[in-house]
């Protein structure tokens, strides 16, 4: 078994980040075990620009962002692994890994920053009914096959599923010479960010119907259409609503979820909202010394805050390995009337940070609303919102005298007031 | 003419409504960022999109090299770029802002490739 001080899991914008941000503060004792055959994870199929305007002031496309800390990460000579699949983590920190040069290795860490991503969700998940024809992709496959690998999956497309994904998969698909049929969406209200949907669907005229879902997919050897029918306010699909649309290709755009085996291996404790760890204001999840950051923490839609998240964890990983975990009181975060989670879950009452960021989402589509932060029913801040969608993180910024004021509660509860839904 | 639109400069999406009667006075409300004007009077004037997209490469680790257009082209001209694209086939080493076609489809824009790719 070797040793180390700080292992890091997964090579992604989370990985990186957390592993600059932690060497800055002095750790140089650090390991990257990243599974794919180079640094960058996801961002390297994601092509399209609109990435890095919070970070670094300007729009750059997915694998220029992930260059840039890949090149802050080689400039420190922090060490890393590729192709290596970490395999196990226990509660006591030894991780395991694989890959086909060292063989099975063990590692015994005194931190660990749990970075290893999302997944998405599967056909499986969500359960369509109809045949088990060739050309039902996730549109993160497709995503890997039409910008990596170069094959286009199909010509004519049906998108199950408005998250950015399917609606940049939508341009993706047309810019490539396909005909995307229609992007149908579950809900009332998309997942998707606005400005994708004017430029990714309203651009190619591309029909995106709200309420709608995908009933049934026919063709025995490759998928030859797909059934979709309209879904009452229950959600239920309404039969006599059912319509047929010709199609060799069915795309998933329905949910990404932290990926957490590891994490369970380990003991640290889930929340049933995110799927993530719950952690602290330090990123610690329940687990001593085991951190969480990025989109295996909860799934976020700007990958600048994903960078922004890791470099904190990372800082607080090092100050764990240096100075040990602190001792005190917690303070649980509640969250009410209309906002599902926030992330930390829990607030140090012994920590001192000059201002705290809480990133959370909303359950549904709200209007003039104003999102508050009160301790015992006191007060302590509050952002007016002219609409709030469950597409978009919002992200709140405390200074250290609301903090003060929240670290003394007994109880902190975020919510939404006002506005209509 | 008042019509309502998606700022899509960044991911914030701002909501802008465009008064523009007077196609030399156009008024913008609801941006939260300089860039919302700019967006909303091109968008009423010349709409123009950033392009990006893949070509191919030989000899490399990997098959395909990202590119983007340095800046917008004219939303019209889109899919003369992406026809351009197709022709190209770029040889290993591929580093970030290589030229890989000067002034595609006449619009005085370079594509530039935004992948580090090493030699396989």
């Amino acid at each position: 078994m070797i040793a180390k001080n700080l292992v890091i899991v997964g090579g992604g914008p989370a990985g990186l980040a957390a592993a600059k941000s932690a060497y800055d503060c002095g750790e140089r004792d650090i390991l990257i075990l990243e599974r794919e055959s180079e640094l960058g994870g996801i961002l390297n199929q994601c092509i399209h620009n609109g990435f890095g305007l919070h970070t670094f002031k300007e729009e750059l496309t997915g694998p220029e962002y992930a260059a840039r800390y890949i090149d802050e990460v080689k400039k420190r000579n922090i060490e890393y692994k590729l192709s290596s699949t970490v395999i196990d983590i226990s509660s006591d920190k030894v991780v395991t890994y694989v890959n086909s040069t060292d063989g099975l290795v063990q590692v015994k860490a005194k931190a660990v920053v749990l970075a290893c991503g999302c997944r998405e969700r599967p056909r499986g998940a969500i359960n369509i009914a109809g045949m088990r024809g060739a050309g039902v992709f996730s549109a993160g496959t497709a995503q890997k096959l039409v910008n990596i690998e170069g094959y286009l999956p199909g010509k004519e497309v049906v998108i199950l599923g408005s998250g950015d994904i399917g609606l940049i998969m939508a341009r993706r698909m047309t810019f490539e010479g396909a005909k995307v049929k229609a992007v149908v969406e579950l809900m009332p209200y998309s997942s998707g960010l606005n400005r994708n949907i004017v430029q990714c669907l309203n651009d190619f005229d591309i029909p995106l119907m709200f309420s709608h879902t995908v009933i049934d997919i026919k063709g025995k050897d490759r998928v030859e259409g797909v059934v979709i029918a309209e879904v009452d306010d229950k959600l239920r699909p309404m039969p006599e609503t059912a319509q047929f649309i010709k199609c060799d290709t069915l795309l998933l755009s329905v949910g990404l979820l932290p990926e957490n085996e590891l994490a369970k291996n380990a003991s640290v404790a889930l929340s049933p909202v995110t799927g993530g760890a719950e952690v602290d204001d330090t990123m610690m999840t329940n687990v001593e010394g085991i951190f969480q950051c990025g989109n295996v923490l909860h799934v976020h839609d700007l990958v600048d805050f994903v960078s922004q998240e890791s470099e904190n964890a990372g800082a607080c990983a090092v100050k764990y390995i240096n100075e040990g975990a602190e001792k005190c009181e917690q303070v649980t975060i509640k969250c009410t009337k209309g906002v599902r989670y926030c992330v930390p879950h829990k607030l140090n009452c012994d920590d001192n940070f000059q201002s705290l960021n809480f990133k959370m989402r909303v359950g549904n589509v709200y209007k003039k609303v104003e999102l508050t932060v009160t301790a015992d029913g006191v007060k302590v801040y509050g952002k007016k919102r002219p609409v709030v969608t469950p597409g978009e993180m919002e992200n709140i910024t405390l200074n250290s005298q609301q903090i003060e004021q929240l670290k003394k509660a007994k109880e902190i509860v975020i919510s939404l007031e006002g506005g209509q839904q | 003419m008042i019509k309502e639109m998606i700022c899509i400069s960044c991911p914030m999406g701002c909501h802008l409504t465009v008064d523009a009667t007077d196609i030399n006075d156009i008024k913008v409300t609801g941006n939260t960022c300089p860039r919302g004007p700019i967006y909303a009077r091109n968008e009423i004037i010349a709409p123009k999109r950033m392009v990006t997209g893949s070509v191919r490469v030989t000899g490399g680790k990997i098959p395909m090299a990202s590119v983007k257009t340095r800046e917008a082209i004219p939303k019209q001209l889109i899919f003369d770029c992406l026809e351009q694209l197709k022709t190209v086939t770029l040889k290993a080493p591929v580093h970030i802002g290589d030229v890989v076609i000067v002034d595609v489809a006449g619009c005085g824009v370079d594509v530039i490739a935004t992948k580090e790719i090493a030699e396989a």
